[in-house]
Parts: C-alpha cells; sequence; structure tokens
C-alpha cells in the first residue's frame, strides 16, 4: 500500500510587486507517492529551483495549497516549516552544502541538533546512527575527515547521509550531480537508486536526460507550468499524475 | 537546539577564529580591567582615610581663627589668641585635653647643611598625645620650658635625616634663622595625614615662636594670636556639647555675637567626609570612564558579530535547510556574543586584578581589590555582551534561508 507524499494544488509562486513581478510558477498541480523517484527537467529559468523550495519547506507558494505526507503545509510559520524540513525532508545541493571545517560526522549528525521532536536520540546513539549512515554511503572510513579533506563526490555522499539522518519522508536534490565529473556522478546516481530501491522517494532536478531516463517519471517545466510528464517505463503501481497546463 | 549544543557550538566557532575573537574580546577585556583597577585604587584611598581615622581618633575638634574685617565702630580682631586655649581647658566641661599651633618657616642650619623654608610649628605639651606622635630619641618639651620660653625643639623624621643623618642629633644645636635651638628630641616617622607632612617639620614650645618667629605688634593688646586650636574632648561626651560650650565661651571672650564670630569650629569627622566626598566622586568619574569603554567594547562585539553573521550567511542557510528555526540561529549567535563578552570578562579580571597588585607595588598608591568590582564589572561586562549581540543575533535568524543558500 502506498500513500501520497506530495501533493499540490494550483501552486503560483510570484517575484516582486507590480509591473516588475515575475511569476515563477503558474499553477502547478503535482502529485508524488511514497516510493517514487520523480525528476524535474526544463530549461533555464522555467522554475525548477522554485518549486523544488516549494516542495522542500524553504519557500511559500504564493497562492495554492501544498500538502505534504498528509499536512497542509502552506500556511505555516517560519518555524514551523524548519521543524517539517527537520522531520520530512532531506535535503541534497548541487554545491554540497557542507560546513566547513567540520568533521563528516559532525556535518551528518546536525539535522539532529534541531530536531525537537519527543524520541530524542541521545548524543551517543546519535553519532551511532551517523557513523551507520556514513557507512551505507560508503564513508565508513572517513568519519573525521573535513569537507577540505574530501573529493566532490565524497563531500556529496556525506550530504547524502546528512539527508537520511532525521528517516525523511522524501529527499529533495537539486542537480546532485552538477558538479560533478561523470564518473563521481555516476556514482552518486547509483547510490540514489540504492537508496530509491529501498524505499525512499526522491525528488531531482537534473539536466541530463539519461540520469532522468533511469527515474520512473520525468515532469517538463515550461515557463511556470507542467509542459509535459514522462513516463520512464519503471512502471510504479499506485501512479496517479494529475496535470493541467496553464 | 539545547543549550549545552549552543554553547560547544559558539565555543567553537570562538576557537576557529583565536586572533579575531581575541581583538573582539579586546575592549571587553580593558573596560573590565579599567573597572577593577580604578575601584580597587579608589578603595585603597578611602582605607587610606580610614586608616587616618583611626590614627587621629574621631574625638578631635578644631577651633580656628576667621580673621574679621571688622564694622563701622568694630575694631578688627585677630580672631584666636593664646589665652583662649587655656580658657576653654578651664571653663568648658568634657574637655580632655587642648593642644595650640601656631606656625612659621625659617631657613635652618646644622653644621654645613642648610634647609629653606621648614616649617616650624610652636605648640604646647598635649600636642603629642591629642596628635598621637611618638618620641623615637630624646624627649618632648615641658611645661616649664613653654613658661620659660626656653630656646628647644623637636625635628620630624625627615629634618632629622636630612641633617644628621644616621647620628644621633640629641644635644646638638642648630641654627633657626638668627636664633641658636639646643635639639632635645627626635619623632618617629608619621608620614602624610592628610596634606599635612608631620615628618618634614620641626616642633618648639609656642612661645618661642611667638617671641622668635612670628612677632606681632598687636600682642601687646590683643594676646598672642594663633592659628588653631585643637580640643580632645573626652571619651564618651558628646561631641556636640562640647562644641556648643565653646562656641558659648569664645563668643562672651570676643565680644562677638553668633553672627560676627571671628572661629570656626570643625570636627574630625567633617574633615573625613568632605575628603570621602571627594573620593565618592573620584569614584563615580572612573565608574563612568570605565563603563564607557564598556559600552565601547560591546559596539566592538556588535561590529564584529554582523561581519561574522555576514560571513557565515551560507552556514546560517545549511542550518536552516535541515530545521533550524529562527530561535536557534538566534540562540546560536547570542550565546557566541555572550560568550565572547564572558571570556573577555574573565580574561579582564584576570589582568585588572594582577594590575592592581603591580600598580599598587610600583606606585605609593595603595589599591584594595573589591570583590564587588569584579562582580559588577563581570555582570556589565556578560549585559553589554547579551544587549550588543542582540541584533547580530537577531539579523542572523531573520535571514531567508534561499537567499541564505545562494550567498558565496
Ligand atoms: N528571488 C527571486 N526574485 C526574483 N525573481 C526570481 C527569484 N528567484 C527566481 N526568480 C525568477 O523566477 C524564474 C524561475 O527561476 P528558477 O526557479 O530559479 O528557475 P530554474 O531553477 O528552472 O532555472 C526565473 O525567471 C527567475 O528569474
Ligand atoms: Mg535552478
Amino acid at each position: 500500500m502506498s500513500a501520497t507524499i506530495i501533493e499540490t494544488v494550483d501552486i503560483t509562486k510570484i517575484y516582486g510587486m507590480g509591473d516588475i513581478s515575475v511569476a515563477a510558477l503558474n499553477g502547478i498541480n503535482l502529485k508524488i507517492e511514497a516510493g517514487e523517484f520523480v525528476a524535474i527537467m526544463g530549461p533555464s529559468g522555467s522554475g525548477k529551483s522554485t518549486l523544488m523550495h516549494i516542495l522542500g519547506c524553504l519557500s511559500q507558494p504564493t497562492s495554492g495549497q501544498y500538502i505534504l505526507d498528509g499536512e497542509d503545509v502552506s500556511h505555516l510559520d517560519k518555524a514551523q516549516l524548519a521543524a517539517v524540513r527537520n522531520r520530512k525532508i532531506g535535503f541534497i545541493f548541487q554545491a554540497y552544502n557542507l560546513l566547513a571545517r567540520t568533521s563528516a560526522l559532525r556535518n551528518v549528525t546536525l539535522p539532529l541538533l534541531y530536531n525537537h521532536a519527543d524520541a530524542k536520540l541521545s548524543v551517543e546513539d546519535g553519532d551511532q546512527k551517523a557513523r551507520a549512515m556514513l557507512e551505507l554511503v560508503g564513508l565508513g572510513e572517513r568519519v573525521n575527515h573535513q569537507p577540505h579533506e574530501l573529493s566532490g563526490g565524497q563531500q556529496q555522499r556525506v550530504a547524502i547521509a546528512r539527508a537520511l539522518i532525521n528517516d525523511p519522508v522524501m529527499v529533495i536534490a537539486d542537480e546532485p550531480t552538477g558538479n560533478l565529473d561523470s564518473r563521481s556522478g555516476e556514482e552518486i546516481m547509483n547510490l540514489l537508486h540504492k537508496l530509491h530501491s529501498q524505499g525512499t522517494t526522491i525528488v531531482m532536478v537534473t539536466h541530463d536526460p539519461k540520469i532522468a531516463a533511469h527515474t520512473q517519471r520525468t515532469v517538463i517545466l515550461k515557463d511556470g507550468v507542467i509542459d509535459v510528464i514522462n513516463h520512464n517505463g519503471n512502471h510504479h503501481p499506485t501512479l496517479e499524475v494529475q496535470h493541467e497546463a496553464a | 537546539m539545547k543549550p549545552l549544543e549552543a554553547i560547544r557550538i559558539a565555543w567553537e566557532a570562538i576557537l576557529k577564529n583565536k586572533v579575531r575573537s581575541l581583538l573582539t574580546m579586546l575592549g571587553i577585556i580593558i573596560g573590565v580591567a579599567a573597572v577593577i583597577i580604578m575601584v580597587a585604587i579608589s578603595a585603597g584611598t578611602e582605607a587610606t582615610i580610614q586608616d587616618q581615622i583611626t590614627s587621629l581618633g574621631s574625638n578631635l575638634v578644631f577651633v580656628q581663627g576667621a580673621m574679621t574685617r571688622g564694622g563701622p565702630g568694630q575694631a578688627p580682631t585677630g580672631g584666636l589668641v593664646y589665652d583662649d586655649a587655656a580658657a576653654i581647658q578651664d571653663g568648658v566641661s568634657g574637655v580632655k585635653a587642648v593642644v595650640v599651633e601656631q606656625n612659621s618657616s625659617e631657613t635652618i642650619k646644622a653644621g654645613d647643611v642648610t634647609l629653606e623654608d621648614v616649617e616650624i610649628l610652636g605648640t604646647t605639651t598635649g600636642f603629642p598625645s591629642v596628635r598621637d606622635m611618638d618620641i623615637a630619641e630624646g624627649r618632648y618639651f615641658t611645661d616649664q620650658e613653654i613658661e620659660r620660653k626656653t630656646k628647644v625643639a623637636i625635628l620630624g623624621y625627615d629634618v632629622a635625616q636630612e641633617l644628621f643623618g644616621d647620628a644621633s642629633p640629641i644635644g646638638e644645636y642648630i641654627k633657626v634663622g638668627n636664633t641658636q635651638i639646643a635639639i632635645i628630641g627626635v619623632f618617629k616617622e608619621k608620614g602624610l595625614v592628610g596634606n599635612t607632612d608631620f615628618d618634614s617639620r620641626i616642633y618648639m614650645p609656642i612661645s618661642v615662636v611667638f617671641q622668635k618667629f612670628t612677632p606681632s605688634m598687636f600682642a601687646r593688646f590683643m594676646g598672642d594670636s594663633v592659628r588653631m586650636i585643637y580640643v580632645e574632648v573626652e571619651d564618651g561626651v558628646n561631641q556636640d556639647t562640647v562644641i556648643a560650650g565653646i562656641e558659648r565661651l569664645l563668643v562672651k571672650r570676643h565680644d562677638v555675637t553668633t553672627d560676627t564670630e571671628d572661629f570656626t569650629i570643625t570636627t574630625q569627622q567633617d574633615i573625613i567626609s568632605t575628603r570621602e566626598s571627594t573620593t565618592a566622586a573620584f569614584r563615580s568619574l572612573l565608574a563612568w570612564v570605565a563603563g564607557v569603554s564598556l559600552i565601547v567594547g560591546g559596539i566592538g562585539i556588535m561590529n564584529i558579530m554582523l561581519v561574522s553573521v555576514t560571513e557565515r550567511t551560507r552556514e546560517i542557510g545549511i542550518r536552516q535547510a535541515v530545521g533550524a528555526t529562527p530561535a536557534d540561529i538566534r540562540l546560536q549567535f547570542l550565546t557566541e556574543a555572550l560568550m565572547l563578552s564572558v571570556v573577555g570578562g574573565l580574561i579582564g579580571t584576570l589582568v585588572g586584578i594582577s594590575g592592581a597588585y603591580i600598580f599598587g607595588a610600583l606606585s605609593d598608591m595603595r589599591t584594595v581589590i573589591q570583590a564587588s568590582s569584579i562582580l559588577l564589572a563581570f555582570g556589565s561586562a556578560a549585559a553589554v555582551g547579551a544587549f550588543f549581540g542582540y541584533y547580530p543575533a537577531n539579523q542572523a535568524a531573520q535571514l531567508d534561508p534561499i537567499e541564505a543558500l545562494r550567498y558565496e
């Protein structure tokens, strides 16, 4: 049985005001099920990052509704959004975004610091879990390395371990291989596919059609609306998509 | 975020930038050290005054002559005369001892050594006990010697050292002005009390001073005028009663009214109070100076924290992305500012305490380190850190996560 993780209803995002306002998103209706691996593509400026920010609860839509894991998060305040990010979302950025001069272990435990949920891990348990995550991404030997001592691919794997530490309902990845050479990029994609096979829901922006082709669905944006949705043959049993071009 | 975590993160951030952290703390260090040193100096001064109270006793009443020009149909009066002292001794109850002083200054010669402008204090037999002076060698003069105007002197400690070095001056003669004087004693070292240097004077029977060093043409009709009469009040007797008695007696003797008095009566306590209020004013001035430097230190912290927030915008964005709330970010930077000021306060306290010790050891001034000043300085440093740390911390808390993540 699978549940809906993401459901957006007519989401718009308008930057600026009056004459100079830009509609970065112009009515997005998207549904993503638990366990799905979805790629988001589109030309530069089509609204991919803006959509990812809203899906990742880093910003609020100007209008419309966003239901994440059964909870309407469209009108939460900053602190509530932060708590949702902490509990439900794991981020993977193009630029890794690790804390400098901080060990891989401390980077991975960072989200635990802000975990305000009732069942809190002790520091020891948290460290143990972080070590397990680093083991999972193949960095069990580099727990105490700082980012500048790691290659780009290794840094991105630390970021993936960090994204998973709070058991999120989905992982959001904005061009996770964009800064990597093709070999490291391939390793990262293999890792993401491994996570997906273990049940992780992943929404990923990419420019590379080959990478997108390995996901289950590709959502192509154009000028702030969903242009096409391609099913990549990796069929998902309860796939259900609402698609409305504006 | 747990407060303990906030403290750990702040501590790590401070250690990552040791030199800059130290420079940031400099203002606080100087401010706190200044408060402690300055309070120690003024407390030392007060302790010195307190010692004077104990050494002089607070049961002294000073009667001072005030020259009046006289009004129409009134002769000018010269204030106190020598006989007033005896009258007070005999006519006012509760008086233990009365001492008269009359001073002048002369050149003194002993062998080859000449001292210019040495103060000569003519006084009476009660002087050593009333002013708490001890004879080191020889003896003090007697009532008989005052009566007979015997030309004898007791030297202050410094004068004896300068004229005779370590040799005993007893039995030697010195020339005071043109008068040959026999030395019969030397006082022990007393030091400076208030503005009076007891060690650089010589002491003689007051009658000799009247006759040889302050001859007055009025003396024949008015008696010998004196500058000051010291009255020691008996233990357990109310000072005010004695003061009233002296006033009544002198008003009658001088033929004046209470409005035209040609004398003033003050107590040891009055003089000490004036002095204390002076040091209190001095201390509050110092406190202001120190306070201003603390505020400057606080502005330094705010400045660096604002730079730090800007520099670490990306870090803030990362923390926000993984779930830090505005309150978490605020707590982190506020803790850092507080820690800078508290660590600065600690260093400042160490510098202040050692500075006060060194200052006390190297200078004539006494320093007394006050625990309250340490608490005050430390508390204000922390308050300054919290106050000036709040604005940058709030700036950090309000950053937009997307903007912060995009920051290069
Ligand atoms: N903070 C912003 N302020 C104003 N306009 C913005 C802002 N962010 C994005 N935009 C605009 O919104 C549109 C979509 O941007 P973006 O979501 O970054 O596209 P993509 O990630 O697909 O390149 C673009 O026209 C961009 O200029
Ligand atoms: Mg983009």
